[in-house]
């Protein structure tokens, strides 16, 4: 077909078409750019944006019109990104921000009042513990932590002021993997959403809006990006959600930060993106840098790719721990052993990612021994590298616990966290086996 | 449960996009923070000359409102609704009999009597859709929102 588009005459009307998984993480949210016609995503590094005229402007600033005002609410490079975890996600659009933790606050503060509650399970990144333990307390909001397994303790958690379900499709270290499509069905039968961190996971192990979960938020500094080189987070909505049930008057009643404005009745599907950004990130700040979105579509290119690698090497460290007489409780859900097996066939058939932890013989100072050990396995604080990392969760990160607090945050003293990279899996054996041997040898 | 499916033709609604010039909006509210009239105001931003239909307003976004379809004395291509489902037939039948060319029913707005109606009528029928959505989608620049548009092409084309 042919139409005349803008005065531009096109042989190209865009057809439906269900394109696979590879071809979206390389396309998705980018058409060449009109005005120079550059292939790769423009770094869009400006702060702000001329508006033609100011008819343009107060339809951009009334949400009338889709258009650029200023940086720290939209940007066009940003805005690429966005789309793409979206597309991936199977969404309806997205948010990113300068961090995970900014994306999930954000997320959170778009439905929260003081006085609301929480849902959360008990098995969660520490920093998003931190988040909900102490800052949404000081906002007022109530938290109740349930073993995620269990779905009748989200069920009797729930009270006249929850507000929402959150957890992780793959916990963080210990490898939980979440029944998506059963904590959805219990959210939903009491009309709330269910919010899903699939940072560990990502769009290419497993989509959570596909099982029922109606936010999906991504710390992208891990895999998305992959290269350990960008802080970042996003946020995507289904858009499927009834914001207009009556729970969420944040939501849906005329809002006194927007001129009166309902978002969900009248931007439906995108009601609930529309405030996030509008209003969220306009007024909480935490804007994704473009040159961060850009290194965060880079990664994307090649998800797929880097997945399957850090999954294969993944299963064969797991493998090669389990056979270790210095290693214990290897938590990798991908084992065959695992107790989430039936899960991961159901929500991950293509692997269970690539961190997990495992207990090192000799306790506290045992794990000491092993990092001391290695030389190629990166020892830091982060996980999602494309190059293995490992760290001791005792002397860092939980440093300040004794062994009796560590095991109830289910840490072990010679607990050791493995962020599995794409290297020669080989090579990464023999220098955990360089490891075991300092441990063996103290 | 109503076939949607068909109502929503990725080439047809690029067709009517870009062959429409003049739409009806039957149901266009003259409060500014109405859905209706962000969808009004945007079609009108975008070129295409826009015909309230609303039988208690005189004039919306500097239009002439019409109390029906059949009042409007100039030729239309879309009609475009924001009533309740169970009005289209009857909307869908003005429709047919002005010879307008594209019944457009907005999200929830969901009629199988009234699309049968219009197809029987030769009309082409889109149905929950938007029409500031699908515009922005094919032809404006809902890409920078970060909304899903869906679309996946490495052809140059069009200027923002």
């Amino acid at each position: 077909m042919t139409f005349e588009e803008d005065g531009i005459v096109t042989d190209h009307a865009e057809q439906d078409r269900a394109y696979g998984f590879e071809t979206r993480q390389l396309h998705a949210g980018q058409r060449p750019d009109p005005n120079t016609g550059a292939r790769a995503v423009p770094i869009f590094q400006t702060t702000s944006y001329v508006f033609e005229d100011p008819e343009s402007a107060a339809a951009y600033f009334n949400l009338q019109e889709y258009g650029n005002t200023y940086s720290r609410i939209m940007n066009p490079t940003v805005a690429v990104f966005e789309e793409r975890v979206a597309n991936l996600e199977g969404a309806a659009g997205g948010v990113a921000f300068a961090s995970g933790i900014a994306a999930q606050a954000a997320a959170l503060f778009t439905l929260l009042q003081p006085g609301d509650h929480v849902v959360a399970s008990s098995a969660l990144y520490g920093g998003t513990v931190n988040q909900f333990k102490h800052l949404l307390r000081k906002m007022n909001v109530e938290l109740t932590w349930v073993d995620p397994d269990d779905p009748d303790a989200w069920r009797k958690a729930v009270g006249a002021n929850t507000k929402a379900f959150f957890g992780e499709t793959i916990g963080n270290p210990g490898g939980n993997v979440l029944d998506i499509e059963t904590v959805a069905s219990i959210a939903h039968e009491h009309e709330l959403p269910l919010i899903v961190d699939n940072t560990f996971a990502t769009p290419y192990l497993c989509r959570p809006i596909e099982w029922g979960a109606d936010i999906v938020i991504h710390s992208a500094t891990k895999f998305i990006g992959g290269h350990g080189t960008s802080i970042g987070g996003v946020v995507v909505e289904a858009g499927t959600f009834d914001w207009s049930n009556g729970r969420f008057p944040v939501v849906a009643d005329p809002s006194p930060a927007y001129h009166g404005l309902q978002f969900h009745e009248t931007f439906g599907t995108y009601g609930y993106l529309m405030k996030l950004r509008a209003e969220t990130l306009r007024d909480l700040g935490g804007a994704l840098a473009p040159l961060n979105a850009f290194l965060f579509l880079q990664g994307l290119e090649t998800l797929s790719l880097r997945m399957d690698r850090h999954v294969a090497n993944a299963q064969a460290i797991a493998a090669f721990l389990d056979s270790h007489e210095l290693a214990s409780n290897v938590t990798y859900a991908g084992r065959p052993e695992s107790k989430y097996r039936s899960l991961v066939e159901k929500y991950l058939p293509r692997g269970a990612g690539a961190v997990f932890s495992f207990d090192c013989a000799g306790g506290r100072t045992g794990g000491q021994d092993l990092i001391r050990g290695v030389t190629l396995w990166s020892h830091l604080a982060n996980v999602g590298d494309a190059k293995s990392l490992i760290i001791h969760p005792a002397s860092t990160t939980h440093r300040q616990l004794s062994d009796d607090e560590l095991r109830a945050a289910g840490v072990g003293p010679g607990t050791v966290r493995l962020s599995v990279g794409t290297e020669s899996v080989e090579d990464l054996i023999w220098d955990l086996e360089q490891g075991f041997a300092k441990v063996a040898t103290a | 449960m109503t076939d949607l499916a068909r109502y929503q033709d990725a080439l047809t609604i690029q067709h009517v996009l870009n062959t429409a010039k003049t739409i009806a909006v039957v149901g266009l509210s003259p409060n500014e923070l109405r859905a209706s009239y962000f969808v009004g105001y945007y079609l009108k931003r975008h070129g295409y000359r826009v015909i309230p239909v609303n039988p208690r307003e005189s004039q919306i976004l500097g239009e002439t409102s019409y109390p029906s379809l059949s009042e409007v004395p100039e030729k239309v291509d879309v009609v475009n609704v924001f009533r309740a489902p169970d009005a289209l037939p009857g909307i869908a039948r003005d429709a047919v009999a002005i010879g307008a060319s594209t019944l457009w029913c907005q999200f929830g707005v969901i009629n199988e009597e009234g699309a049968r109606i219009a197809e029987d009528g030769g009309m082409t029928v889109i149905m929950d859709r938007c029409l500031k959505v699908e515009h922005a989608r094919y032809v404006g620049r809902m890409h920078w929102l970060g909304f899903n548009t869906q679309r996946i092409t490495s052809v140059r084309a069009g200027l923002q």
